[in-house]
């Protein structure tokens, strides 16, 4: 392939085999079913799925969020981080979870969340909030505080930041309020930043200005981003490396290019095509049958196979493995067997791609 | 000939705010609708889209203007017969079929409400089969008759709203963000479905949403909305690849595409109206060719034209 991403070689984050359940009235609910993933330093992350895929909850197991039903069935959560010159890798699952709040949550590891209005408090000035992390992870007195988080608001593109120090969470803008919280994450120099649909609840245009913020402080910062998301646009704008998420499992990973370009798990190619793009012209959307899988129930085979229509026979058997492509590019779908019959991605997809593809060649 | 089934003229929606203020949040809008077509509303939040469709179906009281719907007004004080025809031929789908959907009652005592309220049945039986004859249209069945809200998926909700609305066999339907909160495999779906009842039924709809390459997709006609105002009108085709209003350019720039080259390549032009030096109010309708309309003064649409 033509385009390429740079190579990320340092390691920072190792979720190994991962698998959650949480007990409900209804019964066991499985919903992370071993999953594989690597952050590297400076690398933007972005984890694909539909509500329920399981994709907030892997990322809050990092943070230790974690709520009273849930149980982690196995898997280990590897951070490696620099301390005191030497670098030290820890289980973050095994950490009591008092150690993880006081020295991991919100200081290392930040976390934005998707609504700028829950989650800051009504009752709190904004500055007050900004400051709260600073004084107590970086131990500054109130003053030297006050100066940092005016210095924070100033970095996030907030004009000014004395006046918005006094304000309050109603009194802003959703996009003021979303950089407010970006601030606040930032606060402690993180060196991953979970960002859990940070976009979703803001319109349009000023959701391309907070993307290109977050990805402003990335390089200054030299941050590791991990995006939660649904919005594919959002994923090609930002990520080096797409995972997609159904039912617990990723069942395709790969650098941004490949999973757009040469998507080959039939779910990949369900959602790439569902969408209309500004060039189609009023034909039917592509759609995925169906709805998703409900994890109440124990999954024999693929998750996927009951709405694919590339489905095998094996499918609904037994489930597939993960099949490398290349160095980078993985899925697990049946239809990577050697033994599987040839199959190609829907028509209007594969139009779309040779387009671009075309196209890009001259841009 | 072109049939219009509703028409809104110069419509005002203002609400008072506190020390006497008011909130000017739609101002002056005017488009038509032809029946069997869609037309989408597009803008930001707060633009008013969600309160034009409010105004339309009355929800509201408007400030001023009128409201021509299957040629009657319907702006003012409505009379029992005007208000009984509205009600049934006017429908609503909202954003969040959770919220709208009462998680006490069964799916055939929410789908029947409207036939309940407006006796168009003589037997339970009859009721039933109404109710089964619909669910059947938007996908769902027989056995989901007696299930509660919370049984159902979000896309399924989707369609409990969607079938609300279809069972008084309505002119026009607003759809107010009524796909936002489902998954985009889902979207899709209903989506789809929405185009094959329109095709079948001949429906109208008003969509209001925020998501462009939507918009597009399904609508005839589009109108961009902007701090109340309508600023730019227009086919799909003179929207999209002929948009002269600043606005509109920085909105449809603004879309994320699901393409990591053009992204990557894509930049965003911004707008800021309290800089930019227009003023909405000064502005009149221009027409730049016989299906686009463009908020203005002369002047701007000079500089907007020329700059072209």
């Amino acid at each position: 392939m033509a385009y390429t991403e740079t190579a990320y070689t340092e390691k920072i984050l190792e979720i190994k085999d991962l698998s959650i359940s949480f007990q409900t009235s209804a019964g066991t609910v499985n919903a992370i079913r071993g999953v594989n993933l690597d952050l590297h330093r400076g690398e933007t992350l972005a984890i694909v799925g539909e509500s329920g895929s399981g994709k907030s909850v892997t990322v809050k197991s990092i943070m230790g969020i974690t709520s009273k039903n849930e149980h982690v069935n196995h898997g280990e959560i590897l951070y490696t981080y620099e301390e005191n010159g030497e670098k030290v890798t820890r289980n973050l699952l095994s950490l009591p979870r008092k150690q993880i709040i006081r020295h991991y949550c919100g200081q290392r590891i930040a976390m934005v969340f998707q609504d700028p209005m829950t989650s800051l408090n009504p009752t709190m000035s904004i500055g007050k909030q900004v400051m709260e992390g600073i004084r107590k992870h970086r131990k500054m007195n109130r003053k030297d505080a006050w100066n940092e988080a005016v210095n924070l608001l100033t970095q996030v593109g907030i004009v000014n930041p004395e006046h918005v120090m006094k304000s309050y969470a109603h009194q802003l803008s959703g996009g003021m309020r979303q950089r407010v919280v970006i601030a606040i994450a930032i606060g402690c120099n993180p060196d991953i930043l979970i960002c859990d649909e940070p976009t979703t609840a803001l319109d349009v245009t000023i959701q391309a200005r907070i993307l290109e913020l977050i990805q402003k402080l990335q390089k200054q910062r030299n941050l590791s981003i991990i995006y939660i998301t649904h919005d594919l646009g959002v994923v090609a704008k930002v990520a080096n490396t797409v995972a997609i998420m159904y039912a617990g499992k990723i069942v395709e990973k790969g650098t941004s290019y490949e999973v757009f370009y040469d998507p080959k798990h039939p779910y990949t190619w369900g959602l790439l095509s569902a969408i209309p793009s500004l060039d189609s012209d009023g034909e039917r959307l592509y759609t995925i049958p169906g709805s998703p899988a409900n994890l109440l129930h124990e999954v024999k085979g693929d998750a996927f196979a009951p709405r694919n229509r590339y489905a095998l026979n094996i499918d609904f058997e037994e489930e597939p493995p993960v099949f490398k492509i290349s160095d980078t590019h993985e899925a697990s779908t049946w239809l990577l067997h050697p033994d599987a019959p040839e199959v190609h991605p829907p028509i209007g997809l594969q139009k779309r791609i040779q387009q671009t593809l075309q196209e890009g060649l001259f841009i | 000939m072109s049939d219009v089934i509703l028409e809104v003229k110069n419509l005002k929606q203002y609400f008072p705010a506190e020390k006497g203020k008011v909130v000017k949040a739609v101002d002056g809008v005017s488009f038509k609708i032809e029946r069997g077509e869609t037309f989408g509303l597009v803008g930001e939040s707060g633009s008013g889209k969600s309160t034009i469709g409010r105004s339309v179906i009355r929800l509201y009281n408007p400030t001023s203007g009128e409201i021509y719907f299957n040629n009657q007004d319907i702006s003012g004080k409505l009379t029992a017969a005007q208000e009984t025809e509205l009600r049934q031929k006017m429908q609503m789908i909202f954003q969040d079929p959770m919220a709208s959907l009462n998680p006490r009652k069964k799916v055939i005592d929410i789908v029947a409400q409207g036939l309940d309220v407006h006796h168009l049945y003589s037997s339970k039986k009859e009721r039933e089969e109404k109710v089964v004859q619909i669910l059947e249209k938007v996908g769902l069945s027989r056995e989901h008759l007696d299930r509660y809200p919370h049984q159902f998926s979000g896309g399924q909700r989707q369609r409990i709203g969607i079938a609300r609305a279809l069972i008084l066999n309505p002119d026009l339907i607003i759809a107010d963000e009524a796909i936002s909160a489902l998954d985009i495999s889902i979207q899709a779906q209903v989506i789809n479905m929405m185009k094959d009842i329109q095709e079948q039924l001949g429906t109208t709809y008003l969509f209001i949403a925020h998501d462009l390459a939507m918009v597009k997709h399904i609508s005839n006609h589009i109108g961009v909305l902007h701090l109340g105002h309508l600023v730019e009108m227009g086919t799909k085709d003179d929207i999209f690849n002929n948009p002269i209003h600043p606005y509109t350019q920085s909105l449809l720039s603004a879309i994320p595409n699901p393409d990591p080259i053009k992204e990557r390549n894509r930049i965003a032009t911004s707008y800021d109206y309290t800089t930019s030096g227009i003023d909405y109010n000064l502005g009149t309708r221009h027409y730049v060719g016989d299906t686009h309309m463009v908020l203005a003064t002369e002047e701007e649409l000079c500089n907007w034209m020329d700059w072209r």
